[in-house]
């Protein structure tokens, strides 16, 4: 027996991610390649995208975005962007974090007309044909003469569900 | 609009004064160019038959012919933000850089937190404090939804920051926007002054040089930091430089802005202040057609 327990997730401070696998002293805790690697092979956002940025972890599973480095741990309130919600059967990118960083996507970029959005940014579930993957997708729609991404969508059964939360949506 | 009356002697053509005071504001916007570009901006209000007019002091600044800036496709992606003309003075008056430390002293709900950061094209650091928890979640509900990504966001009493929870000992530049009497928001608060006193100008002016005193401090040797109200009230506006004056190693710098304008005062009611508060500008509703506001640049050092 030893008294030493394991270094735990504290949901009062941010930690930076770990780079890989063998840098993880926290169980559970998402790494850095991890991260790069869901966004690469889920929407196709190339690693380079995000190599000004750090990644970090606050409350279980919850990974934040910060353009930047800064010392780590840092217990303050909140740091850059809620991007990823990892440490879940199948990972969720925040509505936020697609907005700012879907238009690089080229996989799993759903493009709706302008009716489709409107129902999307509601909140409301709808039907659609879309014959590529199932679960998360970057839904976009032309905008001011390229393509904008509103946020995530879960498709699944031949519908499109609407995660975006209740504060971000709007009757357009 | 009798509690103004205080003000008949620093204000001229005061009667426009007192009207403007009480015509609604026009709706104003600032386009988020960590999102999209001006143009951008422009052509999606275009597409919903917007109508927008610029502003020649700034290009991200515009007024909209809508009441509902926040019922439009620019504004769900994050591309515009409804926020008050003169509220968007202080954030320019900064001017900070990419790569810059900058500090948010009064961060919520977080207009020139999200302004700062695009002036740094979300390069560098904002470290957005505010003392008021419930204001918080606005704050990060803003940063978030603008796209912003390099804010550090805390919850102390500015009075007191400190700087211990980072790896750094002083900000490039710090952005004072202090909690204040409010009576140049009369336009979109018609109930602004409804609770003015005295006393709470006197309480809020003891703050205030609590705030801007630790600003000062906190801000590195021959840095900037911007102090701004959106009062009237010489207490909680020159009489508080002059007083940060006195007691930190600080003074007062010009800036250009195309933005009318009339010098701070050097005295009111009995009161004189240091010269060099007439460095700082006020900001009045008949001159811009905008709200009330109050703007001093300065500079950490000798």
């Amino acid at each position: 027996m030893s008294d030493q327990t394991n270094p735990t997730n504290d949901g009062q401070q941010f930690d930076r991610l770990p780079a890989t696998a063998d840098d993880r002293e926290v169980e559970g805790r998402a790494t850095r390649k991890e991260v790069l690697d869901w966004w690469d092979q889920r929407f196709e956002i190339p690693p380079e995208t995000f190599e000004e940025f750090t990644f970090w972890e606050k409350g279980k599973g919850k990974i934040w975005i910060l353009h930047g480095d800064i010392a780590s741990p840092l217990r303050i309130e909140a740091l850059g962007m809620k991007f990823l919600r990892t440490r879940q059967e199948h990972w969720k990118p925040t509505t936020n974090a697609v907005q700012r960083f879907g238009r690089e996507a080229t996989k799993n970029v759903v493009e709706v007309t302008r009716e489709e959005a409107r129902r999307f940014v509601r909140g409301e579930d709808q039907e659609l044909d879309w014959d590529g993957d199932w679960g998360y997708l970057v839904v976009s729609h032309e905008l001011a003469g390229g393509l904008e991404p509103l946020g995530v969508g879960l498709y699944v059964h031949g519908e499109l569900r609407s995660p975006v939360p209740k504060g971000r949506q709007r009757d357009l | 609009m009798e509690k103004l009356e205080r003000y008949e002697p620093l204000v001229e053509e005061f009667d426009a004064f007192l009207e403007a005071c009480q015509r609604t504001l026009p709706s104003v916007v600032r386009v988020n160019t960590i999102k999209a570009t001006p143009e951008r901006a422009k052509a999606a209000l275009d597409e919903e038959g917007v109508g927008w007019t610029d502003r020649e002091w700034s290009e991200t600044v515009l007024e909209l012919d809508t009441d509902n800036p926040g019922s439009t496709w620019a504004s769900y992606h994050g591309w515009i933000h409804g926020q008050e003309e003169v509220s968007a003075i202080p954030a320019e008056v900064l001017g900070p850089e990419p790569g810059e430390v900058v500090w948010d002293a009064c961060a919520a709900p977080g207009s020139k937190t999200t302004q700062l950061s695009a002036l740094m094209d979300d390069e560098g650091l904002v470290v957005a404090n505010d003392n008021n928890l419930g204001r918080l979640s606005a704050l990060r509900f803003n940063t978030e939804r603008l796209g912003v990504t390099n804010t550090a966001v805390t919850n102390t009493d500015s009075r007191n920051f400190s700087l211990k929870p980072f790896d750094f000992d002083a900000f490039d530049k710090a952005l004072v926007d202090v909690p204040c009497s409010c009576e140049g928001t009369i336009r979109k608060n018609p109930t602004a002054l409804d609770d003015w006193t005295m006393d709470h100008v006197r309480s809020v002016a003891g703050v205030q040089k609590g705030i801007l005193r630790r600003a000062v401090q906190a801000t590195k040797e021959g840095g900037t930091v911007v102090y701004s109200t959106c009062t009237f009230a010489p207490e909680e506006n020159e009489a508080v430089l002059d007083y940060v004056l006195g007691e930190e190693d600080c003074r007062l710098v010009e800036f250009d802005l195309g933005l009318d304008s009339r010098p701070g005062v050097t005295e009111f009611e009995g009161e004189e202040y240091d010269e060099s508060v007439r460095k700082a500008k006020r900001f009045y509703p008949h001159h811009n057609d905008t709200g009330g506001f109050f703007c001093a640049k300065l500079e950490v050092g000798e």
